[in-house]
């Protein structure tokens, strides 16, 4: 019954507050009491988009027990594909007109799209792109590290060097992701200008919508009999094992499933920030996702949007008045959560249920 | 048999040609006086070739337009004060009056040929130096006009090294010369090939139209001297593999005892050796302005002191946070992730955002050259530095008592407990331990990486690779995994270069941890499990 009661309440409340904002941004007039400014809709989307991967890093850490260090590279994977579409869409707008190509590679003198950018101009493969590319590397790193049983920090450290490796390569010119400067310049997506306030109110929505949908699917997986495995896997995996089970299988489809979602949300989070570039694969980035999961509440998927939305709206204060002391706020909350709430704010909710 | 011959030959032509010597300088003299360019440009040559001991004298004042002659062709020096000497034998000249002398006039074949007899003049030089270089300048300039002055300097050279050179000009100048022997040639080819270094290997590419046999020592010669190269470029590498190894073991000592005997995630290691860099700098500050005698030493003060510092913030750290933290991994890997922000913010705010320059003392900078092989001494140190740190950790953890009781807790923490041990201390100091050893790979990394706040994260990842690749609780696995991964990444850097090295590198690591989850030198025994 009380979880039930969770359940709604973060349902109506992460599709509620967007459409609000999205509702009151599209029809009250600029300067009147209650208009949303478009900047809060892109915050507010951004925030979703953080949702959905602290929710994907909730979904294997919380319940497979698996620390990715890692998963901004899915979120980030996503990311690109994404910004591949929104690239090819600029089409002759670019500053070099030209209409094969995006700027950066007019730029290095290519004279040609390289093959793995074909198929990017048309909306359905790169939303494809955006789940099959997470997807596959999982699967294929998951398959890897799962079946030799590498666990606990040696998994989180080498899933560090995963996204570290990938941050090296996108920062390399030669790889036609743009280098340093990544993909931006976007001008339309599906023939709307992405800079639009009613393109912005849709993506939003669009992003809470999609963030529902995540909660939802990761409730019913945590909630079937695979969960309790999956529990089971993550508080005793020898055991498991010895009770006839395949830990690993029930690890990487977990896992896979778990960096699809991020995959989903930062191919939601490009269009609304404008930008993707390597910095997104930053190892500070996964270990900041993880934290985000520890301040709302390890293992309570509702807990993994509130932290998340928690902690970057506390950023984006900070980094407004007191932009030194970010750093010491979150280091401290680092510090905080892991010493005096190791079940978040989830679990101070909790706490006061129980003691009344 | 016929290069004996050959060189017998040679020796029998000197002898024969010394008698000629003096009539020949009497004949350049002749020449120089008499009027016309054709017959002063002779002159000059045959001066240079007669071996006068005087031509170089001669030939300068020439250069210099001091050289001057009389109705009856005899030649006279004017001097700085402006009397004459007689040119022949530098005695003075009485009775020569100014206006009854004539200028010797060149044109720009005259001096031409001056330039190349002074050069060959040089190789008669009486100091070594001058005569080395002469030779290298021949060498350089492999002019078979040089051969005569080349075996009248080799015939009277006494210094070794200066011969060496001579005869490596002189084999030079007879390849390219039109009428040597074959026998010479080849004798010359094996000279050459003996010097190999990079210009003998280009000039011998590019002879061309020699006998058949003689190109066919050239070949051979090129083949030998390219397999050298390339010994040398792969001990180059192996040696820039060996610097960087040495940068990533001192990067990763300290985490190899927190990490791999404490078994705690330190994500804060990185920021240990960040502040290591810093006191280098703050100590570098204090000795300019009040020890400037012993600012040349200040590395050496900095070494203890980053230890001090850093292994001070370790025990405060371990007791402040850590301990509580003890059995929980992964918790412990958050908070120190969060105390590294903290450290690199409150470093930047005390220190600002920018780099901060830190000094490589002049004993430290330069480097020296071994065959093929260039030596940086600042890498040389760190290499030196590397050692002496892994050795001093290495005696501290076997012959110290602390060191005992390290190993104590470590392996059975309650049995070292009722022995009378305090583990919660023993903790505290081996997290110092680790965290001052990493403060002085810090003061070591300022000498070559830029000191910002930033510093610590750029090593945290392969400090880590390093441990687990090495294998945990191992500091011999440690030690070579670090070598390993230095001299594996200096060896794919010139294939793929040094971005894609490094990204192979990672992936190559995560392959192997796959099939050795334990790295190379997994502990053995019951304390794996725990």
């Amino acid at each position: 019954m009380k979880t039930d009661r969770t359940l709604w309440l973060t349902l109506s409340l992460t599709f509620g507050i967007p459409l609000v904002l999205a509702v009151l941004n599209q029809v009250t007039e600029a300067g009147a009491a209650l208009h949303v400014p478009t900047y809060v809709l892109a915050l507010a989307g951004k925030y979703l988009c953080f949702a959905m991967l602290a929710l994907a890093v909730d979904l294997v850490w919380g319940f497979a027990g698996i620390l990715s260090l890692g998963h901004a590279a899915f979120f980030a994977l996503g990311g690109y594909a994404m910004g591949m579409y929104l690239m090819r869409q600029i089409g002759t707008r670019g500053v070099y007109g030209n209409a094969m190509l995006p700027d950066f590679m007019v730029f290095l003198g290519w004279k040609a799209l390289p093959w793995y950018w074909y198929g990017f101009e048309w909306f359905p493969f790169a939303i494809l792109m955006a789940v099959l590319v997470p997807g596959l590397l999982a699967m294929g790193f998951g398959w890897l590290a799962f079946r030799s049983r590498v666990t606990g920090v040696y998994l989180s450290i080498i899933t560090q060097a995963l996204t570290y490796a990938l941050l090296l390569a996108f920062f390399r010119n030669d790889m036609g992701f743009g280098g340093n400067n990544g993909l931006t310049d976007f001008k339309d997506i599906l023939g709307f200008p992405v800079q639009a306030d009613a393109t912005r109110a849709v993506l939003l929505v669009t992003s809470a919508l999609f963030l529902c949908l995540q909660f939802l699917v990761a409730r019913f997986v945590v909630g079937s009999r695979f969960g309790k495995m999956l529990i089971a896997v993550r508080d005793t995996e020898s055991r498991t094992r010895f009770l006839g089970y395949r830990p690993e299988s029930y690890k990487l489809v977990v896992w896979v499933l778990s960096a699809v979602t991020a995959g989903i949300g930062g191919a939601l989070y490009v269009p609304q920030v404008g930008i993707i570039n390597p910095s997104e694969f930053a190892p500070a980035n996964s270990i900041e996702a993880v934290i985000w999961v520890a301040v709302g509440g390890r293992g309570t998927l509702s807990g993994a949007i509130l932290g998340a939305i928690l902690v970057n709206f506390g950023k984006t204060w900070f980094t407004g008045a007191l932009p030194e002391f970010w750093l010491y706020a979150l280091g401290a909350l680092f510090i905080f959560v892991t010493l005096f709430l190791p079940k978040g704010v989830m679990g101070l909710f909790a706490m006061r249920r129980t003691r009344t | 048999m016929r290069r004996l011959f050959a060189a017998l030959l040679a020796i029998a032509l000197l002898v024969l040609a010394q008698p000629c010597r003096a009539d020949q300088a009497e004949d350049a003299l002749t020449a120089l006086g008499t009027p016309g360019f054709d017959n002063v440009r002779e002159g000059v040559e045959q001066l240079a070739a007669s071996g006068h001991p005087r031509a170089a004298v001669i030939i300068g004042a020439l250069q210099s337009g001091l050289l001057f002659v009389n109705a009856e062709q005899a030649l006279f020096i004017k001097q700085s004060d402006d009397a004459f000497v007689s040119a022949g034998d530098g005695t003075a000249a009485t009775g020569v009056a100014a206006e009854d002398l004539k200028q010797v006039r060149v044109n720009n074949g005259i001096r031409n040929a001056i330039e190349a007899a002074l050069g060959a003049l040089r190789l008669f030089a009486p100091d070594a130096p001058t005569r080395l270089e002469a030779a290298e300048a021949v060498y350089k300039a492999h002019d078979p006009a040089a051969l005569p002055a080349l075996d009248q300097a080799l015939a009277k050279e006494a210094n070794a090294g200066v011969k060496k050179r001579m005869l490596e000009a002189r084999a030079a100048a007879l390849l390219s010369a039109p009428d040597a022997v074959e026998a010479d040639r080849i004798a010359a080819v094996a000279v050459l090939r003996a010097r190999g270094d990079i210009d003998t290997r280009g000039y011998l590419a590019s002879l061309t139209d020699q006998p058949p046999a003689v190109a066919a020592a050239i070949t051979a010669a090129l083949t030998s001297l390219d397999r050298l190269a390339q010994i040398w470029s792969v001990a180059q590498s192996v040696y820039y593999g060996l610097s960087l190894g040495s940068v990533l073991l001192l990067a990763a000592a300290g985490l190899a005892i927190t990490f791999g005997v404490m078994g705690v995630i330190n994500m804060a290691h990185g920021e240990m050796v960040m502040i290591g860099a810093y006191v280098t700098f703050v100590v570098q500050q204090f000795m300019r302005e009040h020890t400037p005698g012993l600012y040349g030493a200040s590395l050496l003060f900095a070494i203890p002191l980053a230890f001090l510092v850093t292994g001070a913030v370790g025990v405060a750290v371990e007791r402040c946070l850590i301990r509580f933290l003890y059995g929980r991994p992964l918790e412990t890997l958050l908070a120190t992730w969060g105390l590294s922000l903290g450290l690199q913010q409150a470093v930047r705010s005390i220190f600002g955002a920018n780099n901060r320059d830190v000094d490589t003392p002049p004993w430290m900078s330069g480097a020296t050259e071994v065959g093929g092989l260039t030596l940086t001494w600042n890498r040389m140190y760190i290499i030196l530095f590397a050692i002496i740190v892994l050795a001093a950790l290495m005696a501290a953890l076997r012959y110290t008592a602390l060191g005992l009781r390290m190993r104590a807790v470590t392996q059975n923490r309650r049995m070292a407990a009722a022995m009378g041990i305090r583990t919660p201390w023993i903790d505290a100091l081996t997290f110092g331990l680790g965290s001052g050893v990493a403060g002085m790979a810090g003061v070591a990394l300022s000498q070559i990486d830029n000191v910002s706040p930033n510093l610590g994260q750029g090593y945290i990842i392969d400090s880590f690779m390093v441990v687990v690749f090495g294998g945990v609780g191992n500091l011999w696995g440690t030690t070579l995994g670090a070598l390993t991964l230095g001299i594996v990444n200096k060896f794919l850097e010139p294939l793929a270069g040094a971005v894609m090295a490094k990204i192979v590198v990672l992936v190559l690591l995560i392959l192997f941890i796959q099939r050795r989850p334990r790295g190379m030198f997994p502990l053995k025994g019951r304390a794996v499990e725990s």
